[in-house]
């Protein structure tokens, strides 16, 4: 009797918000949000929606994320569009967020699902912060994100899919590091940089010939704003910087002091250098 | 075959009540203060890792007195309570009022119907944009709730440290004034002159986290080093 009830408080003393959520309110998760009672919209499958039997054409998606590390940290940096099929679902979507104070993450793959997502490792963070009194490590952080990315494996299979990319400054190791996933939530360790979505092939064309080692902070920022305006020229799903309309990509910097978000005015001189210097350079391709 | 004697209701809560209440005074104080900068949550705690203060949203906390145990689980079921309805409303929805609502719900669930009441007493405090819009609630082990301007005493010899802390009290403290006013109450009930910063345990709510640290989340932990810096400054 005092073995069942001493197992039950260790089975209850969870640190972790999604395993609470699983447990005690699963329909709040997202990845549970279709499979989950069955009040949910069992219509809502890949040939279901519009667009040639693919999910792809019916939601909003993410494109491209690019991070890479620099002296003494790591930087991520995501365009500013959204696409629905051949539209454009959103010029001001925000891809890369703050998890917590030491770590960013960006998100490739079906919006609605990657934006709950996010949500949820940042609660999942804070909150094992708050029960345990104390930070997750860093790989700690990565291969919880890890098993979210699997838990929506259905869905993923179903073409909403979410790929994200993780970076944090490792505290222990000095040093800032990136990680990459599968739909399947494998879990790799990018070196020196990395890009997902869609025009990420172009980024990472263009991330291997900007980036070298050692990067100032400011430098960085620069690389991956070019980057990114690479990825914009040859990939229709990528936002390019918006002088029109004032749209920068959206850029944080983590490094020893914390995860910062890149101010705006810095990356409209970053992205008008970049203009500039093409237009005067006048090539074609 | 044992004779089951009758006990008269008012005697049965009375000594639930008394039992409570022996093990809540045999702690040490712990002392809430709203002051300008926000509000300072000072306990007498020798261990730098048991806490009895704690973080359970962006601009709440929560401080108790009692059986570790029991107040533990108390905190790590608000922090549940906050972030799951913070995650399924929004951030802005999750209040001081609701978490003591439930606190002494549960609170007096246990107080009449388990086999022994929890010997913790609570306050839960939700810092605002202005002090008069602050909030400090006190729960008490038969689930009472209390909604207490300026200061908060619970625990150990707390009328006497209320009575200090009421004293020195004004709304225009900064932390570090709040703070020597929490610690020479925490005293008064002995005649020891101060206690040494690290046989104490203070967090502040930042009314201002966002413009000065960039964080909605009020809550900071101070430790030694900066206990004594802001000690030694202020009004």
């Amino acid at each position: 009797m005092l073995d069942n009830s001493a197992d039950q408080v260790m089975a209850g003393a969870s640190s972790s918000f999604a395993e609470h959520l699983q447990r005690s309110r699963p329909e709040l998760l997202p990845y549970n949000a279709l499979s989950a009672g069955s009040g949910a919209p069992a219509g809502l499958t890949a040939g279901h929606l519009p667009g040639n039997g693919s999910a792809l054409a019916g939601v909003p998606h993410a494109t491209t994320i690019v991070a890479l590390t620099y002296a003494g940290g790591v930087l991520m940096a995501g365009d500013r569009r959204a696409t629905m099929g051949n539209m454009i679902a959103s010029r001001h979507i925000e891809k890369v967020f703050p998890a917590d104070h030491y770590s960013v993450l960006g998100i490739a793959g079906t919006a609605g699902i990657a934006i709950d997502i996010t949500r949820l490792f940042q609660v999942e963070l804070e909150h094992y912060e708050k029960i345990e009194g104390t930070q997750l490590s860093l790989d700690g952080k990565a291969n919880r994100l890890g098993a979210m990315v699997r838990g929506n494996l259905p869905m993923a299979m179903q073409g909403l899919a979410v790929v994200p990319l993780f970076a944090g400054f490792d505290r222990t190791a000095g040093i800032g590091r990136l990680f990459s996933y599968d739909v399947t939530g494998g879990r790799y360790e990018e070196q020196e940089h990395h890009a997902v979505g869609s025009g990420s092939v172009f980024a990472r064309g263009a991330l291997k010939k900007l980036w070298r080692p050692g990067l100032s902070g400011a430098d960085a920022v620069q690389v991956a704003v070019e980057a990114l305006y690479d990825a914009a020229d040859d990939d229709s799903a990528t936002g390019g910087p918006d002088p029109v309309r004032q749209l920068w990509p959206v850029v944080y910097t983590v490094d020893r002091a914390g995860a910062v978000r890149v101010p705006e005015a810095q990356l409209a001189a970053v992205a008008g250098g970049i203009i500039d210097a093409r237009t005067a350079a006048q090539r074609e391709a | 075959m044992t004779q089951q004697f009758y006990v008269s209701p008012e005697q049965l809560m009375k000594d639930r009540a008394d039992f409570a209440r022996k093990g809540i005074s045999r702690g040490r104080s712990v002392v809430v203060v709203s002051c300008r900068d926000g509000i300072a949550l000072v306990a007498e705690n020798p261990s730098p890792s048991l806490h009895k203060i704690g973080e359970i949203y962006d601009k709440i906390a929560f401080a108790a007195v009692g059986k570790y145990n029991e107040f533990e689980s108390l905190r790590q079921a608000g922090v549940r309570y906050a972030d799951v309805r913070g995650y399924s409303y929004d951030r802005e929805d999750v209040t001081a009022r609701g978490l003591a609502s439930v606190y002494a719900q549960s609170l007096g669930a246990v107080f009449t119907a388990e086999q022994k009441p929890f010997e913790v007493e609570l306050a839960v405090a939700e810092v605002g944009p202005a002090p008069e819009a602050d909030h400090l609630y006190r729960l008490t082990f038969d689930g009472s709730i209390a909604d207490e301007q300026g200061f908060i005493v619970m625990g150990g010899q707390a009328d006497k440290v209320s009575e200090a802390v009421a004293d020195g009290w004004r709304g225009d403290l900064d932390f570090g004034g709040a703070i020597r006013l929490a610690l020479a109450g925490l005293v008064a009930d002995r005649d020891a002159a101060a206690l040494p910063v690290s046989a104490v345990e203070v967090a502040v709510l930042d009314r201002g986290s966002e413009t000065a640290r960039g964080t909605r989340r009020a809550f900071r932990r101070l430790d030694d080093a900066e206990l004594a810096a802001l000690l030694a400054e202020g009004n």
